[in-house]
């Protein structure tokens, strides 16, 4: 478990132009503003759109607070049961005075962290949690409550990760929301067809905040403007590729955040990798162009050889949190597929690297959709188009490309095949144009160009 | 594209013939299918320029529209087309079943045993590709709404009678063709390219002709050259040797055919008027001008005839393919959603409901698509029950494995009042599934429904320890017969076997303010629909 917690106020010393934490400040202070003392004709809904790691859980966890504070209990919405866990466990940690109910389904029971704290109540049947302050559960088990009062406040929690139609089927169990998330990340998505739906502002595969902001044009979305996750380094990159209209800095500044190897480089391009990240927050491990498989075999040697010498290295991470080493906790393995995640824990398995979390802490290997909302010191990511003959729709997708990108406190090492450049020129998107649907900004093609140009400046070939 | 499927297309590509692809039928077949080719006109979007339907091979029926930018011939062949398909789908209501079920009085609240009629057969519409099934809905979306002559207000241009039904009857197939695992309305295309592989791509096989080549290959003209043939043989003329299935015509055959008996057609039909201007309907100048506007009509129809009859006997040929396969065994199961799907729309249209509205509103869209996922997991799920080779595609993608039982050790989870029976079971296999400890798997083709949770996976034995936790009966002992025997071989799997109930969604009249609200009834009133004639 990574918890996603960023400090709204910077630590002493960091300040750079404008105070970043001024402006993020005044951006929070707006929000809640907008939230718990609405203005008489408001529209019903308050949207807040966060870059990576710009403290959008703890602006959760203030905006609960807050609501409490004035008189008000709240419903939260999350999308998955471990975010669910995560916010239940930071809102008892940081608010010991709120009485916190965890609404859960039958089957799945909530994590031990979620349930350590004395002000948390956990039941599976909503008329339990009813007079508490706040009662969190995922989208998927709140379209199951019924025969219930409406709440007056709600909190939707990664907002632009539920789809149109969960929303649809929970809307009815409040009167105002918040609601918080990352535009850049990935869409929802569905295994079935839905072209016949395409450019409707109701499409009920579409993002949940898409088809709110269609249909309440009052609504004009909050920004958050500072990133506290991602270094000097990574931020500009970031925020251009990804959010090139929406754009953010980081909260630290350049050498705020060192990661500082305790043992000299082998000689080997790993090693020579992992220094080119730790002094630059980048590194390109770039294997001999080649068509693969996808579990190609070479790459995931790569990726794990990486993170074994990460560990063996004995790095340590300087930032304005303090000094810690690099635990095997503290990095991440990154892949676009499941199967792939599946060959990269096999072979760290086989480095003797820990990849389960429920034996104590381990390497978090997965894949771009479950790595949305966590942060990590280092992150290993195995390139989407990697060996590919084809760039699908599926590996361009811009989210996927941010979401593994921007995982990251200190460095992001990418392992990829040489070549991809070429097969990007080859493969144009081509997807049909739909009459009445927005078209996203930046492609995903245009985005990875741009990542792909500031990684080559790191390149290390093995 | 799975691995499995990604292999058996390689193999094909060395055998020079279709590879199998599955073991069973996935698709259910009627008896009694009616075979529907249809071909549009190019230059506008959905313009019907024929169509050949039938439920007898021998014995295709013809539909042409003589001029497509005729909106009178237009209407008089989708006129002759309603008359042809629409006994065929009113045929399959002949008998039905009566459905017990039982519901809630609204009074009393007290259950009461309800009876619902569901229609025995339903129909089966098949057609040679994807394209057809777009172009059946285009032909619907543009006649359901359409006034005839009964209507109190018919406008100035009524369409005949069945029209308005016959659009109703196309939007409801074409809707249900995207239901998945659903058998109203398939494309050939599909069906073929389910079960058997070909040596080429995905978007090759959507030619049909080509795709049926790699099931006609010899060791002679193998799957490539014969696909490659049917693509693009000419004849001295120039004209395909096997026309494309439709419904978009080879651009050579409009020009070079089509259009000069288009042609021919226009100019006989004004000699006719002409003659008819000057001399008199009755005149002999007349009468031979209507001889001759006929024979032009008559060319047409030959001419349409041969250009579609080779399709017509693909989608026949693909038929007979499907046949040898046995049936999966949840065919039926699948198939009586279908009646019910039939049944309904029948009652909605003998009630007398307004067409399908033009677009769904919010709730409908999103239960529609709550449906479709619902399908699609239980397709899948069935598919993989019903056929090794389906199951193989899951285990290969870690989602299940399979192996012989190695040892099973009895024990008791005793923390409640009674002891549970929550036996180990250790198997060896060599799947490799994505097992994470605590897992909880699903034993497949068991007596019963089995949940048990992984344990303990032991990578390089290939062994997965499991404590199976229910379907072993309520004593303490399970169930004789429940649990497998050691040396017995068993599969796990790690998805669900029955597909998740959809979560309820509001009202169309209830729909929240984040979604516009209620729709407005106005909005999709069928006279609204009127402005293009």
């Amino acid at each position: 478990m990574t918890s996603t917690v960023s400090p709204l106020q910077p630590s002493p010393g960091v300040s750079r132009g404008t105070d970043p934490g001024a402006a993020a400040d005044a951006a929070v202070a707006a929000i809640l503003d907008a939230t718990v003392r609405p203005a008489a004709r408001a529209p019903r809904g308050v949207v807040v759109d966060s870059p990576p790691g710009a403290g959008k859980s703890t602006l959760v966890v203030r905006a609960a607070q807050e609501l409490v504070g004035a008189g008000e209990r709240l419903m939260i919405v999350a999308q998955t049961n471990s975010q669910v866990d995560d916010l239940v466990d930071r809102l008892a940690l940081k608010a010991p005075d709120l009485t916190v109910g965890r609404l859960h389904g039958s089957e799945a029971r909530p994590a031990p962290e979620a349930l350590r704290h004395p002000n948390v109540t956990a039941s599976s049947k909503p008329a339990d949690l009813l007079e508490l302050d706040v009662v969190v559960s995922t989208a998927a088990k709140w379209q199951w409550v019924k025969d219930v009062d409406p709440w007056r406040h709600a909190i939707v929690d990664e907002a632009y990760q539920m789809r149109s139609d969960a929303l649809l089927a929970v809307a009815r169990l409040f009167e105002r929301a918040l609601f918080v998330g990352d535009p850049g990340q990935l869409d929802p998505f569905t295994v079935v067809g839905t072209e016949q739906w395409a450019g409707l502002s109701y499409d009920p595969s579409s993002s949940a905040v898409v088809t709110l902001l269609a249909h309440n044009p009052a609504i004009v979305p909050h920004r958050l403007p500072v990133s506290w996750r991602l270094p000097a380094s990574a931020a500009p990159l970031i925020s251009t590729a990804f959010y090139p209209y929406t754009p953010f800095r980081s909260g630290t500044g350049p050498g705020d955040r060192l990661l500082i190897p305790s043992s000299p480089p082998d000689g080997s391009a790993v090693d020579a990798a992992i220094d080119e990240a730790a002094e630059h927050g980048w590194a390109l491990l770039e294997l001999p162009a080649r068509l693969t498989v996808r579990t190609d075999p070479q790459a995931v040697a790569a990726v794990a050889a990486t993170v074994r010498r990460l560990l063996d290295r004995g790095l340590n991470a300087h930032s304005e949190q303090g000094s810690t080493p690099l635990t095997p906790g503290r990095i991440a393995v990154g892949t676009a597929h499941r199967d792939q995640a599946a060959a990269v824990r096999a072979a760290l398995t086989a480095l003797g690297v820990p990849v389960d979390s429920t034996a104590g802490p381990a390497v978090t290997v997965d894949t771009a959709n479950r790595l949305q909302g966590r942060e990590y010191d280092v992150t290993v990511v195995l390139h989407p188009l990697s060996g590919r003959p084809d760039a699908t729709a599926f590996h361009l997708e811009t989210g996927r490309l941010c979401v593994l990108a921007s995982r990251h406190r200190h460095a992001c090492i990418v392992v990829a095949r040489a070549g991809i450049a070429g097969l990007l020129d080859e493969h144009p998107s081509t997807e049909p144009v739909q009459l009445g649907v927005t078209v996203k900004f930046p492609d995903g093609w245009e985005a990875n160009h741009a990542v792909l140009a500031q990684l080559a400046e790191h390149r290390v070939r093995l | 594209m799975s691995l499995l499927s990604t292999l058996a297309r390689l193999e094909a590509v060395r055998s020079g013939h279709a590879e199998p692809l599955a073991t069973v039928r996935h698709r259910h077949l009627s008896d009694r299918p009616l075979v529907l080719v249809p071909l549009a006109a190019a230059a506008e979007d959905g313009a019907p320029l024929a169509v050949l339907l039938g439920t007898d091979r021998s014995a295709p029926r013809l539909h042409i529209v003589p001029q497509p930018l005729n909106r009178g011939q237009r209407y008089a062949f989708l006129a002759a087309f309603a008359a042809d398909l629409l006994p065929y789908l009113e045929s399959c209501a002949a008998e039905v079943e009566r459905i017990e079920g039982s519901e809630k009085d609204p009074q009393t609240g007290e259950k009461i045993v309800t009876f619902r009629e569901l229609s025995a057969d339903a129909p089966q519409v098949i057609v040679p590709n994807h394209g057809a099934v777009q172009h059946l809905g285009l032909l619907g979306r543009a006649t359901r709404f359409r006034r005839t002559a009964e209507d109190p207000d018919p406008g100035r241009y009524p369409a005949p009678a069945q029209v308005p039904l016959l659009g109703r009857w196309l939007t409801h197939l074409t809707d249900r063709a995207k239901v998945p695992g659903s058998s109203l309305l398939l494309p050939m295309t599909g069906l073929l390219a389910r079960h058997w592989a070909t040596g080429q791509s995905q978007l090759e096989d959507q030619h049909l002709g080509a795709q049926l080549a790699w099931h006609r290959a010899t060791s002679e003209l193998p799957g490539a050259e014969a696909a490659r043939l049917v693509e693009s043989g000419r004849d001295e003329r120039g004209q395909l040797l096997h026309p494309p299935a439709g419904p978009t015509t080879d651009p050579r055959f409009d020009e070079k055919l089509l259009g000069p008996a288009i042609g021919r057609y226009d100019a006989a039909l004004a000699a006719l008027r002409h003659a008819q201007d000057e001399d008199g309907p009755e005149s002999p100048r007349a009468q031979s001008a209507q001889a001759s506007a006929e024979r032009a009509v008559e060319q047409l129809r030959t001419l349409l005839h041969a250009v579609m009859l080779p399709t017509w006997h693909d989608v026949w040929h693909g038929l007979d393919l499907l046949r040898t396969l046995p049936p999966g065994a949840h065919l039926p199961e699948r198939w009586e959603s279908d009646r019910w799907s039939f049944t309904g729309h029948r009652e909605r249209v003998a009630a007398g409901e307004p067409p399908q509205p033009r677009r769904d509103d919010a709730v409908t869209a999103a239960r529609k698509l709550a449906q479709r996922e619902r399908e699609q997991v239980r397709t899948d799920v069935q598919e993989a029950l019903d056929d090794p080779l389906a199951m193989a595609e899951r285990r290969l993608a870690g989602e299940a494995f399979s192996g012989e039982v190695t040892e099973l050790v009895p024990d008791w989870d005793t923390s409640g009042r009674t002891p549970k029976p929550r036996p180990l079971l250790t198997v060896r296999t060599t799947d490799h599934p994505h097992a994470d400890l605590g897992r909880e798997v699903h034993r497949a083709w068991g007596p019963s429904v089995q949940k048990a949770v992984i344990t303990a996976v032991d990578p390089g034995q290939g062994l997965i320890t499991v404590r199976v936790a229910s379907g072993m009966g309520r004593k303490k002992e399970p169930e004789p017969g429940s649990l497998p025997a050691v040396g017995e071989r068993v599969t796990f799997t790690l998805f669900e076997l029955t597909a998740r109930q959809s979560a309820p969604l509001p009202e169309p009249d209830d729909t929240p303010w984040t979604h516009g609200g209620p729709p407005s009834a106005a909005q999709d009133s069928p006279t609204a629909a009127e402005e293009w004639e």
